[in-house]
């Protein structure tokens, strides 16, 4: 694997300093490599994680399940690359089981998100039927612990 | 006439010093908000799936005693594991004993090897409680410095200057806390023809094994003739940061290990019953876990020693353990009163090299179980330091 890909994904959370600390090389270097991953379609870009229950902003997310109907020639892709491009979707999957595509959802809020449903996607010809989930709490988001372990208090900070 | 009460102290135990460790620890404990690189235990928590397996045990009312040699599955699964990493195969029936974390396996070691008055030689700088433990058995310890200059592996011939009759046990431990020393295969199969020469039973505390960072960990145990002169001891705090589990084991020839048995059944009775289930997981599929943990104090090792180095301090690169122990000679300071100074104007906590024996005098040991970014502040704070203490001296 790319050994800038590696340290991205596997270990601490670095700056674009520290990796090039790391691996010895510029921080211009490091930018040109990520760069050329984007190039290739393989890094997408950065998003930040964070804790919706620790900004003002409210943020509301729902999971939902859709059926749809696949077409003869472009099978479920079509249909789910059209509900894909809708800026309120913050993720979109193929889905095996009991229905098709799973979404990701968000919104500002309860109402906004509904509307996107009810008026959006459940109108879309293809769309058979839709199963809303709002998320009440997040406890782990794309990897971070959101519940942390807390600091133990009782760890010597001097030990042989 | 009534004794007081430090009068019931048997005089072995109160002529033993405290560990140079302790008393620095309650300087940097006035201190809450210091960052310490003075920590000799993993800065990560037990992967959680080997936490969730002592929890299901717990939930299954997994809390009685074990057999006094442990779970038979769990010396199923070490006999299995060391054979796979170290490369030397033990019985799990009668060749190795669970125990309370390698300190105690060490103090068994001891207690069922030397009778009072013989000798077991050891390195130095090395772990605080050795030549303690020694002692505590009535045992005498011959301390072999160890230095930079041979990377602080023992040199066999320092060992063999450092031998007198009534030597009767080598203690290892490769990699060493304090300096990081790694054995290479061509000195450690020299120090194995020496313990054979002179009939040297070899205790090799290898708890550090799995980080080892520049090439892959060799056991003396696994040496031609040393499997039956060998205690290997290892466990599991340090790779698999499970440090409150205390949980560790020994292998070794059966008559030694019958031996350490009789002492752990009439002292430890078993080591905890949650913590051998946990090592059971950890042993079965914490190898992600481990090379996840070992990826990052190797990425923070060549920071440490870059920076260190850079910064005029002397500093060997560690090929194990989680501690550079970089010289502080050019300062002028003593270890203590660098760590002790260092302490006081920057806030960074070191543990002075001498609490590690008189070898450590002129190092510190600084432990990089911490975060990269908290490394980066501590290293550039004692840098400050140091410039302060140049500028001040112009």
């Amino acid at each position: 694997m790319n050994e800038i890909l590696k340290l991205i994904l596997d270990g601490e959370p670095l700056s674009i300093g520290q990796i090039a600390e790391i691996l010895h090389r510029t921080e211009a270097e490091i930018e040109a490599g990520l760069a050329a991953l984007k190039e290739k379609g393989i890094f997408l870009g950065w998003r930040p994680v964070i804790d919706p229950t620790k900004i003002d902003s409210e943020v509301v997310r729902a999971v939902i399940e859709i059926r749809i109907r696949p077409e003869r020639d472009g099978g479920f892709d079509r249909l789910a690359l059209r509900i894909a491009r809708f800026q309120e979707v913050e993720s979109c999957y193929l889905m095996s089981g009991g229905y098709d595509l799973m979404a990701i959802v968000s919104g500002h809020s309860l109402h906004q998100v509904a509307r996107f449903i009810s008026e959006r996607l459940s109108t879309m010809d293809g769309v058979l039927s839709t199963a809303t989930h709002f998320l009440l709490r997040a406890y782990k988001e794309q990897g971070f612990e959101l519940v942390k372990t807390s600091h133990d208090p009782d760890k010597p900070t001097v030990s042989a | 006439m009534p004794r007081n009460p430090s009068e019931f102290v048997a005089h072995h135990v109160k002529i033993l010093p405290r560990s140079g460790i302790r008393d620095f620890f309650g300087l940097v404990a006035q201190r809450p908000d210091a960052i310490s690189l003075a920590i000799g235990e993993p800065d990560f928590v037990t992967p959680w799936h080997i936490r969730e397996a002592a929890w299901f045990a717990l939930e299954r009312g997994r809390t009685s005693y074990t057999d006094n040699l442990g779970l038979i599955r769990l010396r199923r699964e070490i006999c299995a594991y060391v054979e796979r990493f170290f490369h030397v195969s033990y019985a799990p029936q009668n060749e190795v004993l669970v125990t309370v974390g390698v300190s105690e396996a060490l103090d068994l070691a001891l207690r069922s090897i030397i009778n009072p008055g013989e000798k077991v030689i050891y390195h130095e700088p090395c772990y605080v409680s050795y030549h303690p433990s020694i002692s505590l058995v009535h045992g005498e310890g011959v301390g072999v410095s160890t230095s930079p200059d041979d990377a602080f592996m023992l040199n066999p011939e320092k060992l063999r200057q450092a031998w007198t009759p009534g030597c009767k046990v080598l203690v290892l431990n490769f990699p060493t806390n304090p300096t990081g020393g790694t054995a290479d295969i061509e000195t450690l199969q020299k120090i194995a023809d020496f313990a054979i020469e002179k009939d040297l039973l070899v205790i090799s505390d290898e708890i550090y094994s799995e980080l080892s960072f520049d090439r892959p960990h060799v056991s003396i145990a696994s040496l031609p003739g040393m499997r039956d002169r060998t205690l290997l001891l290892h466990g599991f705090s340090k790779a698999f940061a499970m440090t409150g589990f205390r949980i560790g084991y020994a292998c070794g020839p059966r008559e030694l290990i019958e031996a350490m048995m009789k002492v752990h059944q009439y002292s430890m009775l078993c080591a905890p019953i949650l913590s051998q289930e946990a090592a059971i997981e950890a042993l079965r599929n914490g190898a992600e876990s481990v090379a996840r943990m070992k990826a990052q104090y190797h990425r923070r090792r060549d920071f440490l020693v870059e920076r260190f180095n850079g910064m005029g301090l002397k500093c060997h690169s560690p090929g194990g353990s989680f501690y550079v122990f970089p010289c502080i000679k050019s300062t002028g300071l003593d270890s203590k009163a660098f760590a002790t100074s260092l302490l006081e104007s920057e806030n960074v906590a070191l543990v002075p090299g001498n609490a590690f024996g008189p070898a450590g005098e002129g190092f510190v040991r600084v432990s990089f179980s911490t975060a990269y970014d908290t490394l980066i502040e501590a290293c550039n704070r004692i840098e400050h330091f140091l410039d302060t203490r140049k500028s001040t001296a112009v």
